[in-house]
């Protein structure tokens, strides 16, 4: 079968960010429970991201956004349906 | 993505300052992110159109491409793809969001 428990879930989408942004400091928040209602997503999970990587030093928001969204592309919409994310340079963060 | 769906998002983007590609409407908003967004430009007393893109399955998936942008709600202000839920949230905290739905209405309301 094709459906992946929510820990194999989390653990491909931590993968793929990793591989992506190298991240400093990487959290993920599963919140696919508080969005449980939402007919639209068809059982794909819902993810904050908080992350800290130095792949967004000189991008603008939407320019992070994207390239969280690119690193996660192969896991929508079958298994993400849609990310809250914080991306933050090392400076921003302090983590310098 | 056609030709044709191209230039149906830019003459729809064209046609209005300040557009919101949501789940549903402002009334009835089928997702948490487009509820926030459609009550955040709500609030800000200045006049916006939204496009329910759940009626729309041709538009929603040539959006994705467009934009770049693989989820909505999608905000565009004089065209430009502003962001998601966050990135709106984010602007409307820290008051830039007003500006520049403020800036965008003020041009409409110039005579031409």
């Amino acid at each position: 079968m094709g459906i992946s428990t929510m820990e194999e879930r989390l653990a491909r989408l931590r993968g793929y960010l990793e591989q992506a942004l190298v991240p400093q400091r990487l959290d993920i928040v599963d919140h696919t429970e508080a969005h449980g209602h939402d007919p639209q997503a068809n059982g794909a999970g819902h993810y904050l991201i908080r992350v800290v990587s130095s792949r967004f030093d000189g991008l603008s928001a939407i320019g992070r956004h994207r390239l969280v969204y690119e690193a996660v592309a192969p896991m929508m919409p079958a298994d993400v349906h849609a990310l809250s994310i914080q991306a933050q340079t090392p400076a921003e963060a302090g983590t310098h | 993505m056609n030709d044709a769906l191209v230039s149906q998002i830019e003459t729809l983007l064209k046609s209005q300052p300040v557009l919101l590609f949501m789940k549903g409407t402002p009334d009835f908003p089928m997702c948490g992110f487009s509820a926030k967004v459609s009550g955040i430009l709500k609030e800000s007393k200045t006049p916006f159109a939204t496009v329910n893109i759940l009626e729309e399955p041709e538009l929603r998936e040539g959006l994705k491409v467009y934009a770049n942008w693989p989820t909505f709600p999608q905000l565009y202000i004089g065209g430009e793809l502003v962001g998601g839920c966050d990135i709106t949230v984010s602007l409307h905290q820290s008051g830039e969001l007003q500006r520049l739905l403020e800036a965008s209405s003020n041009k409409v309301d110039q005579p031409a």
